[in-house]
């Protein structure tokens, strides 16, 4: 709980940070802005999570410990993602999504 | 009377088609001629002892010939509508069965020497039995679909015969138009048995023939209901008419005839002069009562005056005719046109009924002579090898038998004194006058035009000019000239028969006698055709094309049979071909099966704007995920909050 | 295993067998051994049919049940009457003489085989089926090898054709289905239970909203593959690039399914929608049966000839059927297995002639009769039967149909009786005309003149055709007789 600052505020933040890598996801031209993007939407969840979590149920700790879930997945799913992307690059010889739609009608 | 053996009439011909017909290839072709010849005779011996035994020995009960009937369901419709195949012997039947199997025979007979040496000789002979078959089953029939079986039958025989020749183009659209314009022509008759059929619920020709002695009426019933202010039962009569009109070659459905000469010589003589031909006149025999009765004789005075316009509109067509054949065919019509007219100003009882008697007496006398003259024709072009006016001449030097028998012939047609066809044309003019007066002028003009007509051919081609001929033309062998013979003896004494006595049109009999001041008309009107004719054609001269020219416009139509054959074209070619039938097909293809094509090309587009969903991009996919739930998200809490 | 699930079992044997052989041979044997067996099956059927009827009056003998879908009260049901006997004996005949005329396939014969014998099971299961699901999946293996049939082993543009086909057959089934299902939701209306049995659905009053709704959708699903007007046009094509045994099944077998469909279910089931839709399907019907004539008139391919042909006489069974008339139908199911006879012989002969000369275009060709006479006189026979001369078939079936859709006494159908009457003198000009021209007058091409005879293969499928349209021509009272027995319990609801 911050004195002074209702859930209100700090979920509008959260989405702001959601829809901003929304945003980012479905705009950049670069593979790894676009897992950057992935990473923003994540941590807003944590974040959400966390904040939840404290404002509503004080005396509870599942949204903690599911947040440091998120954050472990998080890494994991991003280490994934730069693994199939160094693949891709030794195929493509680049890392703009406008080069990997192949799989078009 | 046991009638049973008669069923062989028709089958025994039949057998032999079958038989020439299978094993075309392997019977050689004299066998074939003599199975051909022994099959008819046997059916021709039958028909005679049919006929002794009928007329003479049962005879009449009651004063009047019965009507034997044998016969068997053959397919039933419902409980109460049926077609039988069975036979009915009675005068007209009986005396059908003279005429065919002589004529039939004389002219397979005939055949054996005509049609020797030619590659289709098993062919022929096959298909002349089953002509024979077919003509034999009309005439036997018990019942209106029965008749119309062998009608179709008849039909194709005579599109079979008559492209005979079938690599000439001209011969296979000669059959092709008998066969097409016949058929249009069955289609009426068709449409009238089913009218018969719904409205008396019967088919048969007793039931519907049998007349009430009481009330002088039909005994049938019928529901009476009109259509165009006549009974639906008169309609049907002309529209069987029509059919019979079609086979029978009458106004407008004639134009098949003079074509039809496409055929082998035997084959005219026998289907298109003696016997298919008379098959309407036949069918308004058959159906006479019911003509005469219904609608106060309604449909018969339809049959008049079509007979009659026929008889006029032909004799005048055959005046200006060149091909010699294409002269026989007319005056076939013509005289069939007198047939016709005879039965429609015939009454029914007695001495009243002579028109009918006449008719039938007609049909004899014309089967046998009109045969004679075909075949003589036929025996002419065999020596000469051409058909036409001009190739011949003074031919009497060299072909006496076929110049006495061709004369006799013509003789009777012209109504010679004594002669057969004098007693029987008499007799229709007779009919003719007693109810009619327009009808008999007409007939005796015709007559007049006949007389002449036919002694133009006579003389064309055994007077007139002296053809020097590139092979001397030599009789032909005796196959062929002793049918000439039996025909003409025929022709001379077949007068004589007491006709009245057996045929009548109620069965009963009458005594028929000579009305000399009419018979003086007629036998006038028919020598001076002869004189006519023999001046203008008898020595060489240009009488006749000083004539002819002086006609001219009218000489031309005569000529080109008045074009209504090129009226029949214009209507089938441009008309149905091109106005109908093609705008059909392109509308089919166009846009029936454009509109089927349509609906895929439809789909294609719409799939070909839709794949841009599946673009390949992760980030569209992403975007639609995301709007996706968004809008779900939106619905929830809408559902949610209310 | 009972006489009737045989039909189905003995083809799919046959395929069996046939999935071992190895070549040309040895598959045409195997087909010609499983075919002769069906058609010794039917004919034996045929005696046993007699042989029941003398005992059982039941609408169906020899029937059967297995339950298939508990829940959806879904049953394998079979049983049969007069006509589905005389139909089944129809396509036996049809079968063989489609594997004597197939004796020379070249490509992948084999798999010809199979998928002609996977479309004859079909067949024979719908013929033999009575409840509704069942027959719809035997349908459905009926329609689709046609795609394989036609696409693989047709000439001509045979992808487009096939493709046509097939799409058409396949909206016309999905139309169909709706239907089916229609009729199965509305059979609880009496209070049973939802049934597909079609017996049973007969003995139930479905509302009449609902017949007047779902009879179009299951006419039209059936009457599609007979060629209805205006939905006909797969029929040209499908047939011009089919190859000849496959031409000679669909025309003679497979689109008699759809009048068979439209007697057997449309009007059996749903009576009061029959009648109540009869005046606008008549219409289309009687159209049909012109128009094809008239089409036909101006075709120069034979085949297509003989498609418009196929279009103008099957459409003279859907309006016979839709005269609602008792001896119009027994006219109509005469009309089926005639025209199947007919139609066959006709693409048989249609195959023998492009099999030697390699053209199927009237104008190249000519004058064949001399060079090819067995060939030639089978064809000039045929066309007489095929425009209803007396002593063959086509005569007995189309007296029928014309004597009882006379039986209507209004205007309206008298005019569409009169229509269809006179196609008999167009079907006389198409037919004398296509005889005429290949058959007679001089010889079109000198390469003509060593044509080789037909063959004994060729000589027995065609005797196999002609003898059942002779002998239905000469003496068709037992099979009318037999017809209208069994017609009876069908005509009961809608008249």
């Amino acid at each position: 709980m911050i004195a002074g600052i209702s859930i209100y505020e700090i979920l509008t933040v959260t989405s702001i940070l959601f829809f901003i890598g929304v945003y980012g996801f479905i705009t950049r031209k670069n593979l790894i802005s676009i897992l950057m993007s992935v990473e923003l939407i994540l941590n807003a969840s944590i974040i959400n999570f966390v904040v939840i979590n404290k404002y509503l149920y004080p005396d509870m700790l599942q949204g903690v410990f599911f947040s440091i879930f998120i954050i472990a997945v998080a890494a994991a799913e991003t280490a994934l993602a730069i693994s199939i992307i160094i693949n891709l690059y030794r195929q493509i010889a680049s890392v703009e999504v406008k080069d990997t739609e192949i799989m078009k009608y | 009377m046991d009638i049973t053996y008669t069923i062989l009439i028709p089958l025994i011909p039949l057998a032999v088609f079958l038989l020439l017909g299978i094993f075309n290839q392997k019977i050689k072709p004299a066998v074939s001629g003599i199975i051909g010849v022994a099959g008819l005779s046997t059916s021709a011996l039958l028909s005679y002892y049919t006929a002794y035994q009928y007329f003479f020995v049962y005879g009449k009960v009651g004063g009047v010939y019965q009507a034997i009937v044998q016969k068997t369901t053959w397919m039933n419709f419902s409980d109460t509508l049926k077609i039988d195949m069975g036979v009915l012997i009675d005068p007209i039947s009986v005396m059908m069965l003279i005429v065919v199997s002589t004529v039939s025979l004389m002219v397979h007979i005939y055949s054996r020497g005509y049609m020797k040496g030619d590659d289709g000789y098993t062919r022929f002979f096959a298909f002349l039995s089953l002509f024979s078959f077919s003509m034999f089953g009309l005439v036997l029939a018990t019942n209106l679909f029965q008749i119309y079986i062998f009608w179709e039958l008849v039909g194709v025989s005579s599109f079979l015969l008559i492209g005979y020749y079938y690599t000439k183009p001209s011969a296979v659209s000669a059959a092709k138009k008998a066969f097409i314009v016949t058929r249009f022509a069955d289609l009426g008759f068709l449409i009238g048995i089913l009218i018969i059929g719904y409205y008396t619920g019967t088919f048969d020709f007793e039931t519907l023939n049998s007349v009430n002695h009481e009330t002088g009426e039909l005994a049938l019933n019928w529901a009476s209901t009109s259509f165009m202010g006549l009974s639906v039962i008169a309609w049907a009569l002309i529209l069987m008419f029509m059919g019979g009109a079609g086979k029978s070659a009458m106004f407008p459905l004639h134009i098949w005839l003079p074509d039809a000469m496409e055929g082998p010589t035997p084959v005219s003589a026998l289907i298109h002069a003696a016997t298919m031909v008379v098959a309407g006149v036949y069918l308004v025999a058959r159906l006479f009562p019911m003509f005469y009765f219904v609608e106060d004789g309604y449909a018969l005075n339809v049959v008049a005056y079509v007979g009659a316009f026929s008889s006029l509109l032909a004799a005048i067509i055959a005046i200006t005719q060149t091909d010699i054949k294409r002269v026989l065919a007319f005056s076939t019509m013509s005289q069939i046109g007198y047939m016709m007219l005879a039965l429609g100003v015939s009454k029914y009882e007695g001495h009243e009924g002579l028109g009918y008697m006449a008719s039938m007496f007609h049909l004899f006398t014309h089967a046998m002579f009109k045969a004679l003259l075909f075949l003589g024709a036929g025996s002419v072009i065999h020596a000469v090898h051409s058909n036409y006016l001009k190739d011949m001449g003074g031919l009497r030097k060299y072909m006496p038998i076929t110049n006495i028998t061709f004369l006799i012939a013509a003789l009777a047609i012209a109504g010679f004194p004594l002669t057969s066809g004098f007693f029987s044309k008499d007799e229709i003019l007779v009919a003719a006058f007693e109810h009619n007066k327009l009808i008999y002028f007409s007939g005796v003009l015709v007559a007049g035009l006949t007389a002449f007509y036919m002694f133009r051919l006579y003389f064309g081609i055994f007077w007139g000019k002296d053809t020097q001929y590139k092979h001397a033309p030599h009789e032909s062998p005796i196959s062929m000239t002793f049918p000439l013979m039996v025909l003409a003896f025929i022709s001379l004494v077949g007068g004589f028969i007491p006709f009245s006595n057996y045929i009548s049109a109620d069965r009963a009999g009458f005594e028929a006698h000579l009305n000399y001041p009419l018979a003086a008309v007629a036998v006038s009107v028919g020598l001076i055709g002869i004189a006519l004719a023999w001046v203008f054609y008898k020595k060489e001269n240009d009488l006749a094309s000083k004539f002819s020219n002086a006609f001219g416009v009218f000489y031309k139509w005569t000529y080109n049979k008045f074009y209504i054959d090129e009226v029949y074209l214009f209507v089938t070619k441009k008309i149905i071909f091109n106005l109908i039938a093609a705008p059909i097909a392109w509308f089919d293809k166009k846009y029936v099966d454009g509109t089927m094509e349509g609906i895929g090309n439809k789909t294609v587009v719409i799939s070909n704007k839709i794949k841009g969903m599946q673009s390949g991009k992760v980030q569209d996919y992403a975007f639609g995920f995301v709007a996706g739930v968004v809008v779900l998200a939106m619905v929830f809490i809408y559902l949610w909050t209310n | 295993m009972d006489i009737l699930s045989l039909f189905v079992v003995v083809p799919v044997l046959t395929i069996i067998a046939l999935v071992f052989a190895k070549g040309l041979k040895q598959a045409r044997l195997v087909s010609m051994v499983g075919s002769m067996v069906q058609l010794g099956m039917a004919i034996n059927l045929v005696f046993a049919y007699f042989k029941e009827r003398a005992i059982n009056d039941g609408i169906m003998v020899f029937t059967k049940d297995f339950v298939w879908f508990e829940q959806f009260n879904i049953h394998y049901a079979i049983g049969v009457d007069g006509i589905s006997v005389a139909l089944l004996l129809l396509t036996a005949i049809v079968v063989l003489a489609g594997v004597f005329i197939s004796w020379k396939m070249p490509d992948l014969p084999k798999e010809f085989f199979i998928s002609l014998l996977i479309l004859a099971t079909g067949v024979y299961g719908f013929f033999i089926s009575i409840d509704l699901f069942t027959m719809f999946v035997f349908y459905e293996i009926a329609v689709i090898p046609m795609y394989l049939l036609i696409g693989i082993w047709g000439s001509g543009p045979k992808e487009y054709s096939a493709m046509k086909l097939t799409l058409m057959l396949m909206g016309a089934s999905a139309v169909l289905l709706v239907g089916v299902l229609g009729i199965y939701f509305n059979s609880n209306a009496d209070g049973g239970a939802l049934t597909f049995n079609i017996l049973e659905i007969a003995q139930v009053n479905i509302p009449i909203e609902a017949q007047k709704l779902f009879f179009p959708l299951t006419f039209v699903g059936f009457a599609v593959l007979g060629a209805l007007f205006p939905f006909h046009t797969w029929s040209p094509d499908g047939h011009a690039s089919a190859p000849t045994a496959v031409s000679m099944l669909h025309a003679g077998v497979l689109m008699k399914l759809g009048g068979y469909g439209v007697f057997r279910i449309a009007m059996f089931l749903l009576p009061a929608g029959a009648v109540h839709w009869s005046w606008f399907f008549i219409i289309l019907a009687a159209i049909g049966v012109v128009y094809g004539a008239f089409g036909a008139i101006r075709q120069t391919d034979l085949k297509y000839i003989n498609a418009y042909a196929s279009v103008s006489h099957l459409g003279l069974v859907l309006f016979a059927l839709l005269t609602l008339n008792k001896i119009a139908w027994n006219g109509a199911i005469i009309q089926s297995l005639s025209h199947g006879l007919l139609t066959a012989m006709f693409f048989a002969l249609i195959g023998m002639i492009y099999g030697r000369t390699h053209t199927r275009d009237i104008h190249k060709l000519g004058g064949l009769m001399k060079v090819l006479p067995f060939i030639g006189a089978i064809y000039v026979i045929t066309g007489m039967a095929y425009l209803g001369l007396p002593g063959f078939s086509g005569f007995v079936a189309e007296m029928n149909i014309f004597v009882g859709s006379f039986q209507n006494p209004d205007m309206f159908h008298r005019v569409l009786t009169i229509l269809a009457v006179s196609s008999i003198v167009v079907t006389a000009v198409y037919i004398l005309r296509l005889v005429g021209k290949i058959m007679m007058g001089p010889l079109a091409n000198e390469e003509f003149k060593d044509l080789p005879k037909a063959t004994w293969f060729e000589k027995a499928g065609i005797l196999l055709l002609l003898i059942p349209i002779v002998a239905m021509g000469v003496a068709p009272l037992w099979l009318s007789d037999m017809i209208m027995a069994s017609l009876e319990p069908f005509i009961k609801g809608v008249l």
